[in-house]
């Protein structure tokens, strides 16, 4: 048996370790070390994922010890397809992002290659491993690199919203380790499987449903889910956009992804909707987080900050799909991750394009971008149509796969949010795009072919290149999504 | 009936999209960038064309795309219908770019490769829209179409446009999302499939107040149709320039309005459903009240685009009021009414267009004494507006001829005296135009006798439709056997 399974942490972090090295050394290695260890994940992510494809889960017992006591990677279609999204987002963000790395942290660059190496392996950590505990160490893992990152590049303001992430990401970790804590009491187990196994038979225990509902609060805050988002928003617009670019499409759709895990593997669906009586009123919750994401977005004057609120808002849509209690709705969540992290993304990239030749992103800074940057702007234009969900954009498919489950669960309430916050975010995106289009006004006719015009000042060719091609993706990903749905969604649903 | 599977529809849409590229990279050559425009607008008109023999020999081709649910894959179907349509549009397109060339030229209007190219795009999306076999497909064909005519309508960049294109994404983006997404997830929902089907795709899913909500959402959300209180966005998307008027707001946009609501009625409820629940009469007052409103308030406009926006409403109003009438003759005469109406209206927005090139003058008070000047362009105007009216020898007669005997098929005395009041209206709101514009003592007139033309490029195109306007009152076909056919496919014969 192949070592992939490991491969796909290991070379992550020990790059991390050699760029550590290296920053101390000689700076001008720490790239292209970052550049390797990112490369060889993402081919261990491929490889997984055919795998998996091929030949069902897989399970990888590190250092040969024997679960329950050894840690256990278990990586199934689900983990197998999220795990290809992580590392291959942080693979093109790295080639994307050479020149944002060099603009923003100046002199510290090999911390920033570090931390960010550090960050991904966190993330791939916890998507692959099947054990609580080691959960918990990958996502304090991957919140301690946040909270470094998020106070490296904007000095004034960068600190106090690391500080606040800080306080609001322990509380979330205490309350998941507490949750964790009160299933091995129960189970005396922290193997995922092992301790579905034990928990099937004692459905009615007071213990596991406060277990269940710590480690949901847990994962729900670390998630930013509405009224857990406050951190969100300053950390994510101060962080340096390199690191926004990975953070705000990964961490919490791969949250998300704990969510779900936990939900299928570790309690079970038919505990949580058959004797539980919870989803109702988390389906409300996520029905108000839709809205008031998209109110908050509204109100904002920076896109940056207009689309971390957007974020607050997807969120919503995942836990809401998750917990209707059918397959339509879970399915529609699954592929949410998916979509959602490559929607992001690509407004991110296009975000990044902008910071780079304009420094400030307030939307008055935006003015004639459309002229200034047009190949910025139609990577824009294409992943802001599928956050509102234009078809053939993948926005729109998932949409349809969640607002299908509200129909069948009858959430009336949960479809109309979604529905609603397509509209809010037709008009979030217009009013940028008008001031793009529009602003400086032009007086009276514009006459002239010439006439008018502004000259082009493009990013750099490669940050063009990933922007375009993420951009491009989005609309592949929502042709094909029929495809993923059968192939990848409805065989791990069972 | 056979259905022969072929890439053609596919290869029709995308022809113009793939020239996008091509029109970008020869932005510097004008004239390089026209031809190409003239090169992919005619091999999409051949490929139509070519498939129009198979259509009439009662066949349909199809083609599917992208799986993606089932009964709900992006996949095209051409049927009698969608030819119909399609071949209005794409044989309009190639007027349209030629008249394009000497409006913009003649104004030197800026941004012009993006003009062309968003043109190329929104034709496309018309005729994916038309080749649509099924709800999805068309609904992402519309949103398409949307969104590509936006930069088109607020062209000229000015808080004015900007203004308008605000209303123009409102109303149209905020009713497609807002009612047809739910209505559709609906559809799907309640039955598994979003096909269009010759008798409806509803069996007995439905209540008579879930159908009728169900359909006012369908009708209303499709608001390119223009049905009132979803119309405004017709006249506010007038300050765009006139080409852009004529071909998207006279016939693309507004018929793939008009063509969806066609789609849903005949395809997805099935005409023998809204007849068991009677849910015709519903959307036929709607468009009756439309139609009336309209034409009253076209007689009040002195802008001239604006009036014959008000003119279009109602007119698309008569193929909404056709396809409600659910008999053979109605529906036949409300489907006819897109080929007819769309070759009588381009003419009239050609002529106001080239009037404005000509003088600069847009509004009607200013027009007395035109027809001197400009005599090629106010007689097309003439021929124009008799087909609006509906009086031989002109195409329009033909519809509302069967328009009117679709309304005593079904004993609706009403209809029959709203589609006569509003050809009084029509002709009360056109008349006078020419009137003025030929009958004035040389005192009152504001122009000189001597004859002063827009650019050839701007009259040959208006001739042109005015004269095929004249045609289509002879030779109807292809366009009434593709009328015929589709109504026989519709009540399922």
């Amino acid at each position: 048996m192949d070592n992939y399974p490991a491969l796909i942490v290991v070379a992550p972090l020990l790059a991390a370790l050699f760029s550590g090295i290296f920053s101390w050394v000689e700076e001008r290695f720490t790239y292209p070390t970052a550049l390797i260890g990112m490369g060889l994940s993402t081919f261990s992510a491929y490889k997984i994922l055919m795998r998996v494809l091929d030949s069902g889960t897989i399970q990888y017992k590190m250092a040969g010890w024997l679960p329950p006591m050894g840690i256990e990677y278990r990586i199934d279609l689900l983990n197998a397809m999220v795990l290809m999204l992580i590392s291959s987002i942080a693979f093109i963000n790295l080639i994307a992002s050479y020149r944002n790395v060099e603009q923003e942290t100046n002199d510290r660059k090999g911390s920033f290659y570090t931390i960010y190496l550090l960050f991904v392996t966190g993330l791939i950590g916890v998507t692959a491993t099947g054990d609580l505990f080691n959960l918990y160490v990958l996502i304090e893992i991957t919140s301690l690199t946040s909270y470094a990152m998020v106070a490296l590049a904007d000095k004034d303001r960068g600190p106090l919203a690391s500080l606040n992430y800080i306080f609001i990401g322990v509380i979330g970790a205490s309350f998941y380790l507490l949750g964790v804590g009160y299933l091995y009491l129960k189970t005396g187990s922290l193997n995922m499987v092992d301790v579905a196994g034990i928990l099937s038979g004692i459905e009615g225990s007071s213990t596991v449903l406060v277990a269940f509902i710590l480690c949901m609060i847990g994962i729900w805050i670390k998630m930013a889910l509405f009224p857990m988002h406050v951190w969100l928003p300053n950390a994510y617009s101060y962080a340096p956009v390199a690191f926004a670019r990975v953070v705000a499409p990964l961490m919490t759709k791969v949250m998300v992804y704990v969510m779900i895990r936990l939900m299928v593997t570790v309690f079970g669906l038919e505990y949580i909707f058959n004797t539980l009586n919870l989803a109702d009123a988390v389906v409300w919750l996520a029905t108000i987080a839709i809205i008031a994401g998209g109110i908050m977005a509204l109100s904002q004057k920076n896109l940056k900050k207009m689309l971390t609120y957007i974020i607050v808002c997807e969120i919503g849509y995942m836990v809401g799909g998750a917990w209707m209690g059918n397959q339509l709705g879970m399915s529609g969540a699954i592929l949410h991750i998916l979509n959602d992290a490559l929607m992001t993304f690509a407004l991110f990239l296009a975000v990044g394009n902008m910071v780079y030749k304009l420094k400030k992103v307030d939307f008055i800074h935006l003015q004639g971008l459309f002229g200034k940057m047009p190949w910025t702007m139609a990577a824009f234009v294409l992943a802001a149509f599928s956050i509102v969900g234009v078809p053939p954009t993948c926005g729109f498919f998932s949409k349809w796969y969640l607002v299908l489950g509200a129909f069948e669960a009858g959430a009336y309430h949960f479809a109309a949010a979604l529905i609603i916050s397509s509209l809010i975010c037709a008009i979030l995106f217009f009013k940028v795009f008008e001031i793009c289009f529009f602003e400086p006004m032009s007086e009276g006719h514009g006459h002239g072919d010439g006439h008018g015009e502004v000259a082009i000042a493009e990013a750099p060719v490669s940050m063009l290149i990933a922007s375009g091609l993420i951009s491009i993706s989005l609309i592949a990903t929502g042709l094909f999504s029929g495809t993923i749905m059968n192939k990848l969604i409805l065989p791990f649903l069972g | 009936m056979e259905t022969i599977t072929s890439i053609k529809p596919l290869l029709a849409v995308l022809v113009s999209l793939l020239v996008i590229p091509i029109l970008v990279s020869s932005s510097a050559k004008p004239n390089v960038r026209e031809s190409w425009t003239f090169i992919a607008g005619t091999i999409k008109l051949l490929l139509v064309l070519s498939m129009l023999p198979i259509v009439l020999k009662g066949d349909q081709i199809v083609l599917t795309l992208f799986k993606l649910a089932p009964g709900a894959d992006i996949a095209f179907r051409v049927d009698a219908l969608g030819m119909l349509f399609a071949l209005v549009a794409s044989s309009l397109y190639i007027i349209t770019s030629m008249y394009s060339i000497g409006y913009m030229r003649g104004l030197n209007e800026h941004g012009q490769t993006r003009f062309v190219s968003f043109f190329a795009l929104a034709i496309s999306a018309t005729i994916g829209a038309a080749f649509s076999a099924n709800l999805i497909t068309l609904y992402l064909f519309y949103e398409i179409l949307s969104l590509a005519t936006y930069p088109l309508v607020t062209h000229h960049q000015d808080e004015k446009s900007r203004i308008s294109g605000r209303r123009y994404l409102t109303f149209i983006l905020g009713t497609s999302i807002g009612l047809v997404l739910p209505a559709m997830i609906y559809c799907y929902h309640a039955t598994g499939t979003l096909e269009f089907a010759a008798g409806g795709i509803f069996t007995d899913q439905l209540s008579k107040p879930a159908a009728t909500v169900l359909l006012l959402m369908f009708v209303l959300g499709f608001a390119k149709a223009g049905i009132m209180p979803v119309h405004s966005w017709l006249p506010a998307a007038m300050v765009a320039p006139t080409p852009v008027s004529a071909l998207l707001h006279a016939v693309a946009v507004v018929k793939v309005g008009a063509f969806s609501i066609v789609r849903v009625i005949s395809g997805i409820f099935g005409v023998e459903f809204l007849t068991s629940f009677n849910l015709g009469s519903v959307v036929a007052l709607l468009a009756s009240i439309t139609i009336i409103v309209s034409s009253c308030i076209a007689l009040t406009q002195d802008e001239f685009k604006r009036r014959l926006a008000y003119s279009t409403i109602g007119q698309l109003s008569y193929i909404i009021l056709g396809l409600a009438l659910l008999s053979p003759k109605g529906m036949t005469g409300g489907m006819l009414h897109i080929a007819m109406h769309a070759f009588g209206k381009i003419t009239l927005f050609f002529c106001a267009g080239a009037i404005f090139v000509a003088t600069g003058k847009k509004y009607l008070s200013q027009m007395v004494g035109i027809g001197k000047r400009m005599p090629f362009t106010m007689g097309a105007f003439f021929v124009g507006s008799l087909s609006i009216i509906g009086l031989p020898p002109t195409g329009g007669f033909i519809s509302k001829w069967y328009l009117v005997l679709g309304t005593l098929e079904g004993d609706q005395l009403i209809l029959l005296f709203v589609l006569l009041s509003s050809s009084l209206l029509n002709a009360a709101y056109f008349m006078p135009i020419f009137y003025r514009a030929f009958f004035c003592s040389q005192e009152e007139s504001m122009f000189e006798d001597k004859i002063k033309e827009a650019p050839m490029m701007c009259v040959v195109p208006l001739v042109i439709t005015a004269a095929i306007s004249f045609v289509l009152f002879i030779v109807p076909q292809p366009f009434l056997d593709l009328a015929q056919l589709a109504v026989k496919g519709f009540i399922g014969g």
